[in-house]
């Protein structure tokens, strides 16, 4: 029994109906109590979709439970076939009837359907959740549609550069995408476009939009490209295992991930791609940060936390091509937590694998970053704390699904990457000419511009160069970490609550609480912070002045 | 209205069953047939109502004792995530608790202490049932003796069920006041019991125009503080709030109060017929009432006014949701000239709904249950000009090009009461004049 107060993924049920909803022709029936059509809204508010969810639940009551419920879930079938005529059926069940072992699947497998092509799906909901779930359905769908067409055993892989003697344009399948998914409709939108310029057709798109007979086609590609691990990684696996089929697997997020899916695509595919200049010619990000009006950006400590795809993608981004320090990287995908440790690691930093929001944002507050990649959790958390956040990654908001294009992958993509995640920053930075002027009249200390309804300034609020050195004169002190000590450091703090400070046995002289005050509200805290953690490391136990300045020429190291 | 009080053998002799067992014996006005239906239903379980119950307590946790799936629909129905740590949660079973009942309850005395250590604050904690904890048959009502026992004097353990298989969405309330019931205190001071939740302001109002009507005594269940649980007894007369309260309002009979039957306070008229009925159980004169409420009807008639005008002659179609479409129905026919195409309701309890159904037009298509494809189909050969239903129905109704307004709104939103009756019209009126206003190709 684990206590949640807040989850991230759905039960796996839910990543089925993910899959039923994403697709056409498809119906998913689902023996479940009432309550269980909540699940509808998810679709139908959130994604703001113009119709139901293709699911029909069976709705058993308490006093059916004595009767025959089996006989329900017949019913329930045979009218969803007559009414929906389904090109493919899932026959499934959610937690409730899961306990009550009616198995709908068996059932199911025992009418006539009229040819329906019937899948049944055992998604345990007391181990799983939704993102399995989804793979899972996926997987099994494809498997069922594909049984007539699996080669024998000892079979010869077909060879992803046929194409050329076949005389026509490579074609691959874009596997992965789905509603509740984060961009997925613009990131296919964006790959597509990718692929067509580089002489690549797109085979099949699947779940989204796809019908079963899509997936029927699915080997008639030269390779699949494994968009969504989350949600395609066992389907991938399982062409590749059955069919021979290759995979791409780099996630094209940013502008060096693009270029190496290219750089992957064109290898395996035998495909000459001319890819000197295109990043240049087709994003804008890497010259905006290269730009110098983008210096500022240097160093700036984020903390990421995501879905295994974007948080691995995020990280990347971050440190390779804005040039900030990830303070903090974690997932809630289980499931992928290997490649989301390696990816940790690779940036000296322990990932963390958790489905507790509070335990997230209890890490988000002890890495004191400025920045924060997240859920729309990890942006009320970010509120709370008083950072600038953007978003990255499901679960969604309806904020999630905008009106605009919109994509995070491929050359556009970076594009509205580079946007999301700079413009918070960039309100950082008229936070600090509030800093800056906060003694002229106009403002009062803690103002908040962009920051509405958080705490207040906390400590970890955004510290920026320029403004640090234009200040100069009353803010030296502020300009100090920002460098890799920064994360030790951090995290030997006691307090953890932004602004703390009053330590046992640690107290503040009037100069030095005065020189204190002089900081930018906005760096304070983190100053405050800092000075005590170095003060006790050297057992000082009255912080004045010049322990303040000690310990700035300390951490600027 | 001839008898405002019922006894308490009257209430038995109208039956208690819920729902309703035999409808057609029921009422003797000319209807055309409920429409009983059992195939799909559309609806929440009463999981949902933790969503206003645990702002109305503020002292109170709601601790769901089931699966992912509760927590999902809990967050998802509310949209929480503007909460730091909410006053509701869930304790997921996992694949060890489903093995052994005895486990089940260790996990759950431990995740209760690590709960009540983190949240001292918490004064009553609801253990609430769910469709997989009622399966597997853990027992709640032990449970919740046990751990008040182990923490006594510090926090109150009660546990009622909102589980789907049981309850559908407001049916939660009634279940929480109805866990609340056996520790009502006893008293026999005459006292006016207002019964259901409602919005902290509409209850002030409320209270001081019963003042104004001369009533010394009025209290509320839910209280606001979990603790301060009012008391009941024979000089109680219970004045209900909201229509989806049956087993509480029997549970309070049997301790001893009278039931005030009125219509709900929906609308100008609803809302006077009930304050009125709440003054005739004191005896309070019939001009006093006059005197007080005539004003406040006369104004509120004036606010209703201007939508009116949007929403006469509309036909309405609601489909089951909150259990307030009867008197929904009742006040948008009554009071907004609209028609009714069909009213739709989870269940029909005929002793709660007796004033609201005799109010309703004669010819009125009721129907109980729901088989939601069928009722679809219905509702596309009536072509209604607005539909109320649930979320999950409104965009794609949209979409087909019908003027819809969500239920759920209904339950979260101050709507009770002579003076909300032009905000309660508005949100009906709303989606028409929008769809007036689009100039959309």
């Amino acid at each position: 029994m684990e206590l949640t107060l807040w989850t991230y993924e759905g039960p796996p049920h839910v990543g089925a109906l993910r899959i039923a909803a994403s697709m056409e022709g498809v119906h998913y029936v689902l023996h479940a109590p009432q309550g269980d059509t909540y699940a509808d809204l998810l679709f139908t508010m959130i994604e703001r979709r113009d119709r139901r969810p293709p699911v029909t639940y069976t709705t058993f009551q308490a006093r059916d439970l004595g009767g025959d419920t089996a006989e329900l879930v017949k019913r329930s079938i045979t009218e969803a076939v007559a009414r929906f005529k389904p090109e493919a059926l899932l026959v499934g069940e959610s937690c409730t009837a899961e306990l009550i072992q009616d198995q709908p699947g068996a059932l199911a497998a025992g009418m006539d359907l009229g040819g329906v092509p019937m899948v049944s799906l055992d998604l345990p909901a007391y181990s799983k959740k939704e993102n399995w779930g989804a793979a899972e359905t996926f997987y099994q769908l494809v498997r069922v549609l594909l049984k007539d067409q699996l080669p024998a055993p000892g079979f010869t892989k077909p060879d992803p550069t046929r194409w050329r003697q076949e005389g026509r344009r490579p074609r691959v399948n874009l596997l992965g995408p789905s509603l509740l998914g984060f961009r997925c409709r613009d990131d296919v939108r964006e790959i597509t476009g990718l692929l067509a310029d580089h002489g690549i057709e797109v085979n099949v798109v699947a779940p989204l939009g796809a019908r079963p007979a899509d997936l029927q086609r699915l080997p008639q590609a030269d390779l699949n490209v494994c968009l969504y691990p989350e949600v395609a990684g066992p389907v991938c696996s399982w062409l590749e295992r059955s069919f021979g089929m290759a995979v791409v697997r780099t996630v094209p997020i940013g502008v060096g991930a693009t270029g190496d899916f290219l750089v992957e695509l064109g290898e395996k595919l035998a495909l000459e791609l001319s890819l000197v200049g295109e990043a240049d010619r087709r994003s804008r990000l890497p010259w905006y940060s290269r730009s110098v009006d983008s210096t500022y950006l240097t160093g700036k400590r984020v903390f990421i936390f995501a879905d295994a795809t974007h948080a691995i993608a995020a990280a990347r981004i971050a440190s390779q091509e804005l040039g900030f320090t990830v303070v903090g990287l974690g997932t809630y995908s289980r499931e992928q937590a290997r490649e989301v440790r390696a990816a940790a690691q690779a940036l000296g930093l322990e990932a963390l694998i958790s489905d507790d929001y509070l335990v997230v944002e209890k890490a988000m507050a002890e890495a004191a970053p400025e920045l924060v990649l997240g859920t729309q959790m990890e942006r009320h958390s970010a509120k709370r704390l008083g950072l600038p956040c953007a978003v990255i990654s499901s679960p969604l908001h309806v904020q999630d699904v905008p009106a605009r294009y919109s994509p995070q992958m491929g050359w556009e993509g970076a594009n509205v990457i580079f946007d999301s995640w700079v413009h918070p920053l960039m309100m950082g930075l008229e936070e600090h000419l509030i800093g800056m002027f906060r003694h002229d009249f106009e403002f009062v200390d803690g103002h908040l511009s962009h920051l509405e309804g958080a705490s207040g300034p906390a400590a970890a609020a955004p510290a920026n160069g320029i403004a640090s050195t234009a200040a100069g004169n009353h803010s030296r002190l502020a300009d100090g970490p920002g460098t890799s000590q920064d994360t030790e450091l951090v995290f030997t703090a006691g307090s953890v609550q932004a602004g703390g400070g009053q330590e046992l046995g640690l107290n503040w002289s009037a100069s030095g609480e005065a020189e204190l005050s002089r900081i930018p509200f906005f760096v304070r805290g983190k100053v405050r912070r800092n000075t005590e953690a170095y003060a006790r490391d050297r057992g000082v136990n009255t912080i004045t002045e010049e322990v303040l300045y000690d310990a700035k020429a300390h951490f600027s190291r | 209205m001839a008898q405002p009080v019922a006894s308490v053998a009257a209430l038995s002799s109208d039956g208690i069953a819920v729902p309703s067992a035999n409808p057609g014996a029921a009422s003797s006005l000319e209807r055309p047939d409920l429409i009983q239906q059992n195939g799909q239903r559309e609806v929440f379980c009463g999981l949902t109502s933790i969503v206003w119950l645990h702002r109305r307590m503020p002292d109170a946790f709601f601790l769901v004792v089931g699966s992912r799936t509760c927590a999902h629909l809990v967050q998802s129905a509310a949209g929480v995530m503007i909460f730091a740590e909410p006053r509701f949660g869930t304790a997921i079973l996992g694949e060890r608790d489903l093995a052994g009942l005895a486990d089940a309850n260790e996990e759950l005395d431990r995740l209760v202490r690590d709960l009540l250590e983190r949240r001292p604050e918490i004064r009553t904690l609801f253990l609430v049932g769910s469709c997989p904890s009622e399966v597997i048959k853990l027992d709640l009502a032990k449970a919740a003796e046990r751990l008040s026992r182990q923490h006594t004097g510090r926090v109150m353990v009660l546990n009622y069920s909102g589980s789907g298989i049981e309850t559908t969405f407001t049916q939660g309330e009634d279940n929480a006041l109805l866990s609340m019931v056996p520790l009502m205190p006893r008293s026999d001071e005459d006292q006016l019991l207002l019964v259901g939740t409602l919005a902290d302001g509409v209850e002030e109002r409320l209270t001081s125009l019963f003042q104004r009507l001369g009533i010394g005594l009025i209290r509320s269940l839910p209280p606001r503080s979990s603790t301060e649980l009012p008391p009941v007894g024979k000089g109680t007369r219970m004045l209900l709030c909201q229509p989806f309260l049956s087993g509480t309002a029997r549970a309070l009979v049997d301790r001893g109060a009278q039931f005030v039957r009125s219509p709900y306070p929906l609308g100008v008229e609803g809302s006077r017929a009930w304050m009125a009925a709440a003054a005739a159980a004191f005896g309070i004169d019939p001009a006093t009432v006059a005197a007080v409420l005539d004003p406040l009807v006369e104004r509120g008639r004036r606010a209703l006014a201007p939508h009116r005008e949007v929403l006469a002659g509309k036909r309405l179609f609601l489909l089951p949701d909150s259990q307030l479409e009867l008197s929904l129905a009742r006040f948008l026919q009554q009071e907004c000239g609209m028609e009714l195409v069909e009213v739709g309701t989870p269940y029909l309890d005929r002793l709660l709904m007796a004033e609201e159904l005799a109010l309703l037009p004669p010819a009125t298509q009721l129907s109980e249950g729901q088989d939601v494809e069928r009722q679809l189909d219905r509702l596309r050969a009536a072509r209604p000009d607005l539909v109320v239903c649930g979320m999950g129905l409104a965009n794609p109704l949209e979409a087909e090009g019908f003027v819809t307004k969500w239920s759920i709104e209904l339950v979260f939103s101050p709507i009770h009461g002579i003076d909300q009756a032009g905000d309660l019209a508005e949100l009906f009126s709303r989606p028409l004049r929008r769809r007036a206003l689009l100039q959309l190709p």
